[in-house]
Order: structure tokens, then sequence, then C-alpha cells
């Protein structure tokens, strides 16, 4: 696959701040590379530099061959961006939106209408409605309409699904799957870390660093711990118990059970059991499982300086 | 907590036939339900649901086209006031000055409350150590990192010993761990009494309220607690319940 977007070793400090720490990755062209980290951690400045609207402090970055700061003009035409914060104009309706964004790039709706009507045939019905008067749901639809309507090569999303509900959040990757398949690169941040199993390549990311970046499968195999989720009846009396299990690495609440880590590569999962029935947790349900991203996440987390790369 | 302790806990917020519309939209279509001291109470809904439009109502900042509604005894329509003074509120974005310090945050905030200065000064101390930040006093609220001002703004919100607290969404954004730790200060709160009001777009979250309610077009289409809803609707988890009722709304893009 030959690369789309190249970062080595990007640094950008706000002040003493370091918001981005020596970060170097490789997304491959029509990749769906999702970013999954919290607030803070660095996507925003990220994605603002590929785009061209910060320069980078060192490193040096190419989106589809080209410099950031030498070829921003080339940049800008073959990218599209959505950010975090909705900036569309509020008093324009749907259809002005679009049509302004078609033509500051020297297009029209009509040459791109196929590559977005999966997604503007869900807001066309209301395409005389000022932006500004847009559900949550609905903005997104036409930011994302708005970002592609020039045909990008490479589409940067930031946060699409950040305050979006369980079902809409669906319905959106279902649209980005649909866009990957045109053979558009597609980079995605996201604080869900459940999204993280959709994107082909995910770097997780915190603090301005990169802990780990590979296929959201590969992150999962590399998680060193044995992993069991257990059920009992109160899940803060558990989690004090477990704590308290000689051999336990960590134990945090996932829904309804407390997933527990042990830093042998295993578990006696009946010696567990027995454990906890005898304490005040009293009986309890014990599963080994494979771990989730979020799982993974905060064990690299956790690991002081134990970054890769 | 058991069933019969529930029955006989003292209602916090009492909902009857909530109403509210916008021109011919109806938000809120006849609401009934109400929430017990100390209990978690999880208002799930997809966007649009008409999830903020109640909230806006239960905190004395919109009225009720009709029903019958009091929050900590008090009249939403008649007794506002009184409904803010005994609530606290936090949102998804932090109600914290950036310009003011740590301990300028919670002063202005007890001040507005009516708290003396001496109570104040007592009261920040007890927060700043129980939540370690100590050495953070001083500090302008835009130099702490997102996780600490989390727990600050939650602190804040319930500084003045509200009856019941609302949190909007409270941990979108964070990390796992520190989303962790602030439920277990929502644990502490409810614990101490103090009864949660919260919405959340994370669905193992739900599982940690009490009670759940779930909105569909302005209505309340499920009210129990995770498990037996995850009986009810034959589901391992709560994201199946949401994902079952919420797929059935017809108006989530209006």
């Amino acid at each position: 696959m030959r690369p789309s977007i190249e970062v080595d070793r990007l640094t950008k400090r706000f002040g003493a701040t370091p918001a981005l720490d020596d970060i170097s990755f490789t997304a491959g062209k029509g990749e769906l590379f999702g970013f999954i980290g919290p607030d803070g951690a660095g996507k925003t400045t990220l994605f603002r530099i590929l785009t061209t609207l910060l320069l980078p402090d060192s490193g040096t970055c190419r989106v589809e061959g080209y410099d950031v700061v030498k070829d921003y003009r080339q940049i800008r035409n073959i990218c599209g961006y959505m950010p975090g914060k909705f900036s569309l104009y509020q008093d324009l309706t749907v259809e002005e939106n679009l049509r302004f964004f078609a033509t500051i790039f020297g297009t029209t709706i009509r040459e791109n209408y196929d590559l977005v009507k999966d997604i503007y045939r869900h807001i066309e019905p209301f395409k005389h409605r000022k932006a500004g008067q847009l559900s949550g749901g609905m903005k997104q639809k036409l930011a994302l309409s708005c970002a592609m309507i020039h045909k990008p090569e490479v589409l940067f999303l930031d946060e699409p699904t950040t305050g979006v509900d369980a079902v809409s959040r669906q319905e959106f990757w279902e649209m980005l799957r649909r866009l990957k398949e045109a053979g558009i690169t597609i980079l995605v941040s996201t604080p869900y870390m459940d999204e993280a199993g959709l994107c082909d390549r995910v770097a997780l990311i915190q603090s301005g660093r990169l802990m780990t970046v590979s296929a959201p499968a590969e992150v999962i195999t590399g998680y060193p711990l044995a992993l069991a989720a257990v059920k009992a009846a109160d899940i803060g009396i558990l989690l004090h118990a477990l704590r308290g299990y000689p051999g336990i690495h960590s134990a945090h609440a996932f829904g309804q059970t407390a997933h527990a880590s042990f830093r042998e590569g295993s578990v006696d999962l009946e010696a567990l059991a027995t454990f906890l029935e005898k304490g005040p947790a009293g009986r309890a349900e014990i599963a080994r499982i494979e771990p989730t991203i979020e799982d993974c996440f905060m064990e690299l987390m956790d690991k002081p300086g134990g970054m890769v790369k | 907590m058991t069933a019969e302790t529930q029955r006989r806990r003292e209602d916090i917020i009492v909902v009857r036939d909530l109403v509210k519309k916008f021109g011919s939209f109806v938000a809120n279509d006849h609401l009934n339900f109400e929430v017990k001291k100390g209990e978690i109470f999880g208002f799930l809904g997809a966007n649009g649901a008409g999830k903020t439009t109640a909230i806006r109502i239960l905190c004395g900042l919109s009225y009720p086209t009709s029903g019958k509604l009091t929050v900590a005894g008090f009249d939403v329509y008649t007794q506002r006031e009184k409904v803010k003074r005994n609530i606290g509120y936090m949102s998804q974005r932090f109600s914290l000055y950036d310009d003011l310090t740590v301990f300028e945050n919670i002063r202005f905030y007890g001040g507005i409350y009516g708290l003396r200065k001496q109570e104040i000064g007592e009261r920040a101390h007890a927060l700043m150590e129980r939540l370690g930040f100590e050495d953070a006093r001083d500090k302008l609220i835009r130099d702490i990192p997102l996780g600490w001002k989390q727990k600050l703004a939650f602190s804040v919100a319930i500084f003045h010993k509200p009856r019941v607290v609302f949190l909007d969404e409270p941990t979108g954004g964070v990390d796992p761990s520190t989303r962790r730790q602030f439920w277990e200060l929502i644990y502490k709160a409810a614990h101490d009494g103090i009864t949660v009001f919260v919405t959340t777009h994370y669905m193992d979250e739900a599982e940690y309220c009490d009670r759940v309610s779930i909105m569909v077009d302005g209505r309340i289409d499920a009210l129990d607690t995770p498990r037996n809803l995850k009986i009810k609707f034959n589901v391992e988890g709560m994201e199946g319940v949401f994902l079952k009722l919420a797929r059935g709304a017809n108006r989530k893009e209006i």
C-alpha cells in the first residue's frame, strides 16, 4: 500500500506544554485510520497540522507526498476537513452551504453528487433550512457532505461522533465504510474506545504521545496480562475485594462486570472464586475473557514511560 | 438498594404528566417518573429525544406547558428560585472559569449559593484534601489537566450540598481511567444522600445506575433497573436495550 500520510518525529508545543511529543506514523492510501484518545491528548493539534492550519515545531509531515509547510496550497486542494466544532455558516441554508464549498473548490454539487448522495439524501428534504436550525445529527451529515463535495483524496474527521447517541454513531460508521470503498484515505479521531474496532488501524494517543499503532486485533493480542470478567452482587465491594487478591494487577468496573487483570500470564479462577466467596464480595461468576481496546488503553496508560516508539 | 428500601425512601423529584410543546412540536409527551433520595437515576435517550428540554424544566430554567412537577419538594412553576438553591448542575462543558484559580472558582460558587466565608474556607480545604488537590489550590483552571477539571466541576456542583445534582454527559471525552474515578465520586455523593440525575452516551455507565429511563420521541419508553430492563428486552447489556428502543424512533433527525 503506498503511503498517503507520513509523519516523522513531529513535535508541537504550546508554551512549555508539548501537545505532540515526537510522534511518527504512516497511513496507507485508502486506509481508515483511527486516533483513539481522550480530550487533550493532541488529536486536534495533529489534524490541524496535517490540514496545514498550524505549523509543526519540528519533524516532517507529508500528505499525498506534499509537505505540510512548503506545499500547503496543494494539500488544501486535496483534503477534506471536518473540525470537531461545527464550523459551517449557520445563517446559510443546507444547500447554500454545500454550494459554497463546492464553488470555492471550483466544482459543483452536480459534478460530485454521487460521492455525497448517500449522506446528503438524509438532509436533502431540509435543504432550504438554515444550518443553524439543524439537529446535531443533521449538522454532522451536512458537515461531512461539505468536507467531501470537492472529492478529496484524504478526509480528516475530528471527533465526528462526540456527543452523538449510540444509534447515530453506528450509522455514521456505516457511512465511513462506504466512503472507504471509494478509495479515500480517512483519518478519524474519537474518544470512544469501542469505535477502534471499526478502523483498519488505530493509534492510541494520550498526552501527546502515541502509545501504540496497529490493527485493532493486534492491539488486543498485544495485551500482556491474563484477564477475567467477574460478576457479583455489589460491584463496589467486588472491586475492593479484587484489589486485595494476591497477584492482582488491576480491577476496573466495566458495566455490569469487573475486569480483573493478573500479573502472571495465567490465573487460577477457582482459587479466585474461593477467595471472593470467603470475603465480603460473596459468590462471584468468573470467566476468562479477551481484553477490549479500553482494557488495552488503560494498561498502556498505566505504564510509566512505557509508551511505544 | 432493595425494592423495599427504595419504596420507603423519600421522593426528591416527582414528575406527573409533564408536557412541553414548542409550537406544534411536542418535546416532552406526558412524562411520569419519580426519583428517590440517594438514587443514581440514568436519563437516557437518543439525540433529539427530549432529554435536555426535560432537564431544563427540572432545573427551573424553562416552564412546562402542563403537568405537575416538584424538585426537592418545591414546585417548578411557583418556587423556581427555591428549586435552583437546592440543586446542583454540571454539564459536559465545564462550568469553571479558566482564568480563575482552583480556589477562586470554589469561592465564587460558594458565594453565589450564599455560603459564609468561613464555611467556604473550611469546605474548600476539606474538598481539596479529598481530591488530593492541595498543591493545585492557586493554579489557574486552564493549567490543570482535564481529569482534574472534571472532578473539580463535579465537586463544585455539589459544594452547597444540594438535594439533587444534574449531570449532563459529565464524562464526555475523558480517558477511561478518569471516567471510572469520576463514577466513584458519583457513588460517594449518592451514598452521602445526594440524588444523582445523570445523562450519558456510554452504555457501560448506564449499568452503574440504580434505575434507568430511556426516552424515545419525547416519551419515556422504558424505566426500570438495568437488570430488569435487560431481562425484559432479552439482551446482554444496556447497549442492547438502548439500540432496540432507539431504533424505533421516528424523529431523531428533527
